[in-house]
């Protein structure tokens, strides 16, 4: 029976090995067919053509991507100015102030905002943020500033829910000490819990980021699209997501091998953003 | 619990085996496909020209689908469409069989609150060029020029840059949208934007601008008074089948050609 009983277990850790592992090997996989597909481009052109050129016609012979890498910090710089302080100072009510019963309405308010298509943020920004900054600031309100609110609401989730956990994660026996000094609760918060959980806010931050620069149907519907680089928070732009989908549909020789160069270089972008996440958890503990 | 997931199992078997069975029934009666692909421009016309295909010839399925001229012709190139679609001219490299199955005219479009009624090709240029960035410069209020153009490798946006550009390169300030469709909603809700489409997809919602002092119409097409215009093209590698040719011979009949004439393009044979 015991025997029969470790075979199972044998068998079950094998299977769970292979399934683990095979997530790690898709990743590989586009990695691999990314670099091979995009790859010859960089060749062909030149990695300094590509990344700093800034004239993008692939129908013409010119791949420059740096506007868009550009646009795609700007937005994502931008998502995070109005996320960031709408994110953390909800996360920092949730772990603190608010009582379990509202906890229980919102956090899983906070998963479904989560869930929602970003096909819907895309739709809803163009019928809603679009005219009210034509209207009210001019421009075409296909803009850095309405692509910014979006994904700004966008990344929300994310920022919230890991930020809550760092702050929770904090010891009691830190805010007790905080108390025992006579410090208020607000004192306490921003001078002891807050900074004590300042990597795992970071690395939120960060993932927030992660999550704006990679977003790519809600932008390509209210961002305009346009190649230059945004000189005006009322000016439209293109990110490297944005490209890609845009064009794909049509793309053809080298064109496409453009296209996948993008791809390699938000690949990039976004490995290096995750790595930093990674290491601001980690130091942590 | 298993005896539930076994009755669940069955219950989803019996659906299954039902489910092949009728596809079975529907062989039997040998339903053949012709599968269309291309020019997202072609595609809502030849969708309209399938339905009613269909309707007359119940054994015909006609599957059409879009993803560009580029990609129409790609995929016939490769033989796995029956026919391609395309709205742009070919290429010399690109050696199929064209058939021509009607005109259309590229509108350049305009705010229906906007009060300009038209332009002479110059001005659409230099506003494509980014010469003109002002409404103020063609007489109206002070206001910047949303315009918006389409994406590279558009048929759409070849036959533009052909007609309209001449060689000049479109400004990268510009607004570019996917699709017809998308360009057709931002002009519809932006009072100063500007764009291009299909004359077969204007409506109340949009303005097509007389230009040159030639407005837009079939009969200005067809007299080629109007300059903007391109033809549609359905492609096939080699000689069509035989039901492919059906479909053809449909469309470029008096039938096929006027319900293309109703959605405001110009036939081939007029």
């Amino acid at each position: 029976m015991t025997k029969d009983t470790s075979i199972k277990e044998q068998i079950v850790k094998t299977v769970l090995t292979i399934f683990a592992l095979s997530s790690l090997l898709f990743l590989f996989l586009i990695f691999i067919f990314i670099l091979i597909e995009g790859s010859p481009l960089f060749i062909k052109v030149g990695l300094k053509n590509i990344i700093l050129g800034f004239k993008w016609a692939p129908t013409k012979g010119s791949f420059g991507i740096f506007p868009m890498i550009i646009s795609s910090f700007l937005v994502t710089f931008g998502a995070l100015v109005i996320g960031a302080p709408l994110g953390l100072s909800c996360a920092i009510y949730l772990s603190e102030y608010s009582g379990k019963r509202l906890k229980m309405i919102l956090k899983p308010a906070l998963e479904l905002l989560a869930g929602i298509p970003s096909v819907v943020y895309g739709f809803l920004g163009v019928i809603y943020i679009v005219p009210i900054i034509r209207n009210y600031l001019g421009g075409s309100g296909f803009s850095l500033l309405s692509t910014s609110i979006v994904l700004g609401i966008m990344i929300l989730p994310t920022i919230i829910s890991i930020s809550f956990d760092s702050l929770v994660s904090v010891p009691r026996s830190y805010r007790e000490g905080s108390y025992a000094m006579g410090a208020t609760k607000w004192q306490t918060i921003y001078k002891i819990v807050v900074p004590s959980a300042r990597s795992g806010i970071l690395a939120s931050f960060i993932l927030g980021m992660g999550r704006a620069i990679g977003e790519t149907m809600a932008v390509i519907m209210i961002a305009g699209n346009a190649l230059k680089i945004p000189m005006n928070i009322t000016d439209p732009l293109r990110t490297l997501t944005g490209n890609i989908a845009l064009e794909l549909a049509y793309a053809t020789g080298d064109h496409r091998l453009g296209l996948f160069s993008t791809g390699i270089v938000l690949l990039v972008i976004i490995m290096a953003l995750n790595y930093m996440a990674n290491f601001g958890i980690k130091r942590r503990s | 619990m298993f005896k539930k997931i076994g009755i669940f199992f069955i219950i989803l078997s019996i659906i299954f085996v039902c489910s092949c069975s009728s596809k079975g029934k529907k062989d039997g009666n040998k339903k053949r496909i012709i599968t269309i692909a291309g020019s997202t421009s072609v595609m809502p016309f030849t969708e309209k020209l399938a339905e009613y295909f269909m309707i007359q010839n119940p054994k015909f399925i006609i599957d059409v689908q879009g993803g560009g001229s580029t990609a129409g012709i790609q995929a016939c190139l490769n033989n796995t469409v029956d026919l391609g679609m395309s709205s742009r001219k070919l290429k010399p490299e690109e050696r199929l069989n064209e058939i021509i199955i009607c005109y259309d005219g590229i509108s350049i479009v305009v705010h229906p609150e906007n009060p300009i009624g038209g332009l002479t090709l110059d001005q659409v240029r230099g506003i494509f060029s980014g010469r003109i960035k002002n409404w103020k410069e063609l007489g109206w209020i002070d206001r910047r020029i949303d315009a918006i153009t389409r994406e590279e490798g558009s048929g759409t946006r070849g036959s533009f840059e052909d007609l309209v550009m001449k060689g000049e390169e479109v400004d990268d300030s510009i607004m570019v949208q996917d699709s017809n469709g998308s360009v057709k909603e931002i002009v519809a809700t932006d009072p100063y934007a500007i764009g291009y489409i299909s004359l077969g997809l204007v409506d109340k919602r949009v303005k097509a601008l007389i230009i040159d002092g030639v407005a837009p119409t079939i009969s200005s097409i067809k007299t080629g008074a109007y300059k903007i215009m391109r033809p549609f093209l359905f492609l096939s590698h080699g000689d069509p089948d035989d039901y492919t040719s059906k479909f053809i011979e449909f469309v470029l009949s008096k039938q096929g050609q006027d319900l293309l004439k109703k959605e405001g393009l110009v036939g081939s044979y007029d």
